[in-house]
């Protein structure tokens, strides 16, 4: 067990260098250079190398990485002018909302993917397992933001159910209104399942053929028992290790969502910010997200080592 | 003991090479015969195929028959619902939806085909290079690989988009650049178990180059993963256009894609006119879903020919 904690810390904390260094590319590669890049093209040269000098642009390029990570290590993510405000305090406020949105997808997806999944495992190739299958591949088809707009014309205009738009302010107030997250997260995890579903079913479809699931119907188990002690147990294993898998994929998807709802969260700051090229903000968040789903994907795989004996006590 | 070995080793390879390099024409034909044959067997595929076909005739020959001017707007004719002389009905800047429809659909699938055709060129000669190499060099190809797949897809896009300014060609270029690391994976993985069959240690024993065994041996037998991968790669980068394109950074007008009259419809989602929301948006998915169809049967019919053949 040690020793592949050891290996998967190690493979996350590569993965995290990874990204600063994608970053650092990113920042050499803006228009005319970062300080030109932030502080507009109507900056004076005097400006620029005021900049350049408080950012450790001027001196050779491995120091330079070292600056910038050391400030990024600090919580010092720059200042985006356009917006007025310190990057950091911007997603101080912004991550915990797509935390929010992005967990209670993945959870309404599980709650909702692992019992379809079964119930498709158990009832192979019937009408019931296709037209599933049928409808999860419409959806993994389907536009994000294009679904998310059939459900605000059925949902908010059709029927007046849920308001079109997430509720806004920090994360206190976005939990004080929860009528308003509903068709964010119920878009998000619509896709989620989709992605999930066919995994769902083959993992389940797997357990079924093993022999503890024929001895335990042998014994005279119930088919409810058998599902719910020996199927559902070892089929939502995998599913965890799927979760981090998917993650960058469903962060992706909360930002189209955060667009469509105008959710205030990182992906419509990243949105906002890629639509105004304010770069610091670009940059700061590219660094946060890829860090965030980094530490996700290997909380999950910390996760499946608790649950798993196989792992646990190897 | 050099001697013998050095004899047996051509004495060995000898019967080897001319047997494979017989078999490889008739082989490949009868093999695709038997592919094609499974293929053909599954209904959902040939729906898939005659869609896709459909929608490129649509798109690309559909001008030709039915005439209209995407390129100057006519505000006397904006948002006009379907009727005579507009069977969709217009858009905000008086272009014909149907039209309309069609131009858009020429970008969204020549970007998703040209995107899905580099990503998968470029990803499936990484996987195979880091597979074979091994050691330190697959590790730190494949390191590189982990790392881009751990930035969400959509903030990669974004970010570039916002630096190069979107024209066709470059969005083709981005979204191959973010799409070739799934690929990769997939052809590694494949790699490493063809870098180890007889035929392939064989050519190598005889002196093969690294690079003639990577492109004489490994690449064209792992040709049914890369093909599988390109129809669901189509599928993905129309996917990925339609979002880039609704969230603005989609290429510039006059030009537009499925994503970018979505993108335009929805200033309308409160006015009711749902002609500029369903006709693009069920574009998308039906063609999603036909390339996904055939990217499945394909992947069946592939396995189905191994399990043939053992």
């Amino acid at each position: 067990m040690t020793g592949y904690l050891i290996r998967r810390l190690w493979h996350a904390l590569l993965v995290v260098f990874g990204v600063t260094i994608v970053v650092f590319i990113m920042l050499h590669l803006l228009p005319g250079g970062p300080a030109r890049a932030i502080l507009g093209v109507r900056a004076t040269p005097a400006a620029i190398a005021a900049f350049d000098h408080a950012n450790g642009y001027d001196r050779p390029l491995f120091a330079q990485y070292g600056f910038w990570v050391g400030h990024l290590a600090t919580g010092q993510l720059g200042y985006s002018y356009k917006l007025n405000q310190s990057v950091a305090a911007l997603i101080a406020d912004r991550l915990p909302k797509t935390v929010l949105l992005v967990g209670l997808a993945n959870l309404f997806a599980l709650v909702f993917a692992v019992p379809l999944g079964l119930l498709q495992a158990r009832r192979r190739n019937s009408a019931l397992d296709y037209s599933v299958t049928g409808i999860a591949f419409v959806f993994y088809s389907m536009p994000l933001f294009w679904l998310s707009l059939l459900l605000v014309i059925v949902f908010s205009i059709d029927v007046r159910w849920f308001p079109p738009e997430a509720p806004q302010g920090n994360l206190a107030q976005v939990l004080t209104a929860p009528g308003g997250l509903v068709l964010p997260v119920a878009a998000l995890t619509l896709i989620t399942i989709a992605l999930f579903s066919r995994y769902m079913r083959s993992s389940a479809i797997d357990s079924l053929t093993q022999d503890y699931i024929r001895t335990a119907q042998a014994k005279g188990l119930g088919d409810a028992k058998l599902l719910r002690r020996h199927v559902l147990r070892n089929s939502l294993l995998p599913t965890i290790t799927l979760i981090g898998l998917t993650l960058p994929v469903v962060v992706s998807g909360a930002l189209l969502v955060e667009s469509v709802f105008n959710f205030p969260g990182m992906g419509l700051l990243f949105w906002n910010a890629a639509q105004a090229q304010d770069y610091a903000v670009l940059l700061a968040c590219t660094v946060v997200v890829g860090v965030a789903t980094a530490i996700g994907s290997l909380l999950a795989d910390l996760l499946y080592m608790v649950v798993d004996p196989r792992i646990r006590t190897a | 003991m050099a001697d013998p070995t050095q004899a047996a080793a051509p004495g060995l390879a000898a019967p080897v090479v001319p047997a494979a390099a017989g078999a490889g024409e008739p082989g490949g034909a009868r093999r695709f015969a038997s592919v094609a044959a499974v293929f053909f067997e599954n209904r959902l595929a040939i729906i898939g195929l005659v869609v896709v076909v459909a929608m490129f005739a649509f798109c690309f020959l559909g001008p030709l028959f039915y005439h209209t001017d995407q390129v100057h707007t006519d505000l006397n004719q904006v948002t006009l619902p379907p009727g005579t002389g507009h069977p969709l009905g217009t858009d905000d800047t008086g272009y014909d939806e149907l039209g309309r429809l069609m131009a858009g659909g020429q970008t969204s699938l020549t970007v998703g085909l040209a995107a899905a055709i580099i990503a998968t060129f470029f990803g499936g000669i990484w996987g195979a290079v880091s597979g074979y190499a091994g050691g330190i060099v697959d590790s730190v190809m494949m390191r590189v690989v982990d790392v881009l797949l751990s930035i969400p897809t959509l903030f990669l896009l974004l970010f570039m988009a916002a630096i190069f300014r979107p024209s066709r060609p470059m969005l083709i270029i981005l979204i191959a650049g973010v799409s070739w690391l799934i690929t990769s994976r997939l052809v590694r993985s494949e790699t490493l178990t063809l870098k180890v069959r007889e035929y392939v240690q064989a050519a190598r024993v005889m002196g093969g180059s690294s690079r003639y065994n990577l492109f004489r041996h490994v690449l064209p037998n792992a040709i049914g993963t890369i093909a599988v991968n390109v129809t669901f790669q189509v599928a993905d980068a129309i996917l990925l256009l339609a979002a880039m394109s609704y969230l603005g950074l989609g290429v510039p007008p006059p030009q537009t894609d499925w994503g970018g009259m979505l993108s335009q419809g929805v200033d309308y989602i409160f006015a009711g006119y749902w002609w500029l929301i369903y006709p693009p948006g069920l574009a998308i998915v039906v063609t999603v879903v036909a390339f996904n169809f055939i990217g499945d049967a394909l992947r069946d019919s592939l396995e189905s020919r191994l399990q043939v053949n053992q």
